[in-house]
């Protein structure tokens, strides 16, 4: 019970602190921006003439490349380059605690910019009748997906107290996550290597797991891959911390 | 309070903190002196449980740091170096934040804050963000938040560094008035601040503890402390200087001036024999000789001359 009301007070902080400052609200603008246009241009979604969210989810995984890392960059470089990280530490609170909650008050944060897309579920039921199922599990990997890029991100930004090199370290990751999937990709491995490690290469890919969730298919392997990605990367960023203080 | 024993901090090759024991009871208040890299702010970092040790024990009221950190932390209060504080906050969203981290909830929380806001004169920046306030102000919302919870012990690392005059004499008299209820450990470089609230000091110099004492004990191991110090008129020097050599209870003297017939003349103390009273002696002395005194006292040495004698060698040596 102390634990969790500790991580409820450092969500609450974190959360507060994105919305004192313009930089989110400036975010949201974009992060909407995006959607739209990569959904209504660059996806065709009139064109395609079917009442799916196909052309929405499928640019998650290229819109969050950038986005996500934007967002929980200053997750622990911010932390570290304050000082405040020695203040919070030696508050009677677990570094996984202090971990914990600062990673899910910035999911949360992306998970409210994901929630204010909902406009254009709603176009697709009233221009047609779309799988409702489908679009929900569709949220659910995407949600996920932020995740797993946010957990990644949250382990480069305890690596430095640098932001813009925590960045660019969490982009360059969460590209690899994306490529080892990526069909273009995966069909020039093909050439070169066997059908199995093709397929063993691609199972580390985001790109893999995310599929299933935009055909409307909850498949528990997919789900595990995620958790057990942000899992890992949170263990990582709490191990990294432990090191950094140990000097 | 606190109990440190064989505290080690090693960085690298390079040992920040060498072999460190100190204990602190309730009611205790211990500086930290010592130059600059000495390892002051790496003790206390291990003593909050901020960095871990490399080797050696720290126990807070009970409970060790490394095995049990919740209840040891929960007792402490800790002002880190500098004051560092969540820049995009105001004054009043960072305290109620650190109050509840402290599990204070609702009123308590909200009369918590008030009282650090009283005490540490924030009023006038309360709905201030952080980082619009100047470095004194920072530093007192610093100051404020390791107080919030009333804690048993308070660990401050250089609590008025940057406060004006007025603010340095508060918060010494805060630091004096919580002194007898609380075990509080703070550093600093400012000596007439020891002198002012310490019950006990300790002199660290390159990770070691060269000196453990209370003030008055660290000040009599002034080279000139105890000795008599008068100005006579008329009385040439080196006259002086053999009858003050001739007093038992001197052991040697040192003629500080001497011009248009006034001489300053320092007698040392012979500390080999305990129990003597110098200024008697001279007093007597000069009153037999029937000179002509304008000034008479004991000189008291001074905390800066310690703390120079102590740590100035090294520092010459070079690190
Ligand atoms: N994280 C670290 N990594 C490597 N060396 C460190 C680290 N932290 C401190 N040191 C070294 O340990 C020594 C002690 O530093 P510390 O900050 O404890 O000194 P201090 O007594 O507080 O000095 P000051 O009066 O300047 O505040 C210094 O030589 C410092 O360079
Ligand atoms: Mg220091």
């Amino acid at each position: 019970m102390n634990a969790w009301s500790n991580i409820k007070a450092i969500v609450k902080r974190e959360l507060g602190g994105y919305f004192t400052s313009p930089i989110a609200y400036v975010f949201l603008i974009i992060f909407l921006l995006l959607t739209g246009f990569f959904t209504f241009t660059v996806g065709s979604f009139f064109e395609r003439g079917e009442a799916s969210l196909v052309s929405f989810f499928t640019w998650h995984p290229w819109l969050y490349l950038f986005l996500v890392p934007a967002v929980g960059m200053r997750l622990w470089s911010e932390e570290r380059r304050l000082g405040t990280i020695e203040l919070l530490l030696t508050m009677p609170v677990t570094t996984w605690q202090a971990l914990v909650g600062k990673f899910l008050a910035s999911w949360l944060f992306l998970a409210l910019a994901l929630a204010l897309t909902f406009p254009v579920a709603i176009t697709v039921n009233y221009l047609g009748n779309p799988d409702n199922g489908v679009i929900f599990t569709g949220y659910v990997g995407s949600v996920l997906l932020a995740g797993a890029y946010l957990a990644i991100t949250s382990m480069t930004s305890a690596m430095t107290r640098n932001q813009v090199i925590s960045f660019i370290v969490a982009v360059l990751i969460c590209l690899f996550l994306i490529l080892a999937g990526y069909e273009p990709v995966t069909g020039l491995l093909s050439r070169f290597a066997s059908a199995r490690v093709v397929d063993l290469v691609a199972a580390f890919s985001v790109m893999t797991h995310f599929e299933g969730f935009q055909r409307g298919v909850v498949d528990l392997r997919d789900i595990v891959f995620f958790a057990s990605l942000m899992g890992f990367a949170l263990f990582t960023t709490g191990v990294i911390i432990r090191s950094h203080r140990a000097g | 309070m606190i109990q440190v024993e064989n505290l080690v901090k090693a960085f690298g090759p390079k040992l920040a903190v060498n072999n460190i024991s100190f204990a602190v009871a309730r009611g205790e208040v211990l500086g930290f002196l010592g130059p600059n890299g000495a390892g002051k702010s790496t003790t206390m970092r291990m003593v909050t449980g901020f960095i871990p040790p490399t080797s050696g024990t720290i126990r807070v009221g009970g409970f060790d740091v490394l095995e049990t950190p919740l209840p040891a932390k929960r007792l402490i209060g800790y002002l880190p170096e500098n004051a560092p504080g969540y820049a995009d906050m105001t004054v009043q969203g960072f305290l109620s934040f650190a109050a509840e981290l402290r599990g204070l909830r609702g009123a308590a929380r909200r009369s918590a804050v008030d009282r650090a806001v009283e005490l540490c004169f924030l009023e006038n920046v309360r709905y201030q963000v952080i980082d619009t306030l100047s470095k004194g102000y920072k530093h007192r919302t610093g100051l404020a938040q390791s107080l919030i919870h009333d804690p048993d012990v308070l660990i401050m690392d250089e609590p008025t560094d940057g406060l004006d005059p007025n603010q340095k004499h508060e918060v010494r008299n805060l630091i004096k008035r919580m002194g007898s209820k609380k075990a509080i450990v703070f550093s600093t470089h400012i000596l007439e601040e020891v002198e002012a609230v310490c019950s006990r000091v300790i002199i660290i110099d390159r990770g070691r503890i060269v000196a453990n004492g209370t003030p008055d004990e660290l000040k009599a191991r002034a080279p000139n402390s105890g000795a008599a110090w008068l100005r006579v008129k008329g009385v040439p020097a080196a006259a002086l200087t053999e009858a003050l050599s001739g007093i038992s209870s001197a052991a040697n003297t040192e003629v500080l001036r001497d011009d248009e017939g006034t001489v300053e003349i320092r007698a040392y103390p012979d500390k080999t024999r305990a129990g003597v009273s110098l200024i008697r002696d001279v007093a007597e002395l000069a009153a037999q000789q029937k000179w002509q005194l304008d000034e008479l006292r004991t000189e008291e040495g001074r905390l800066d001359e310690v703390f120079r004698a102590i740590t100035l060698p090294d520092t010459v040596k070079g690190h």
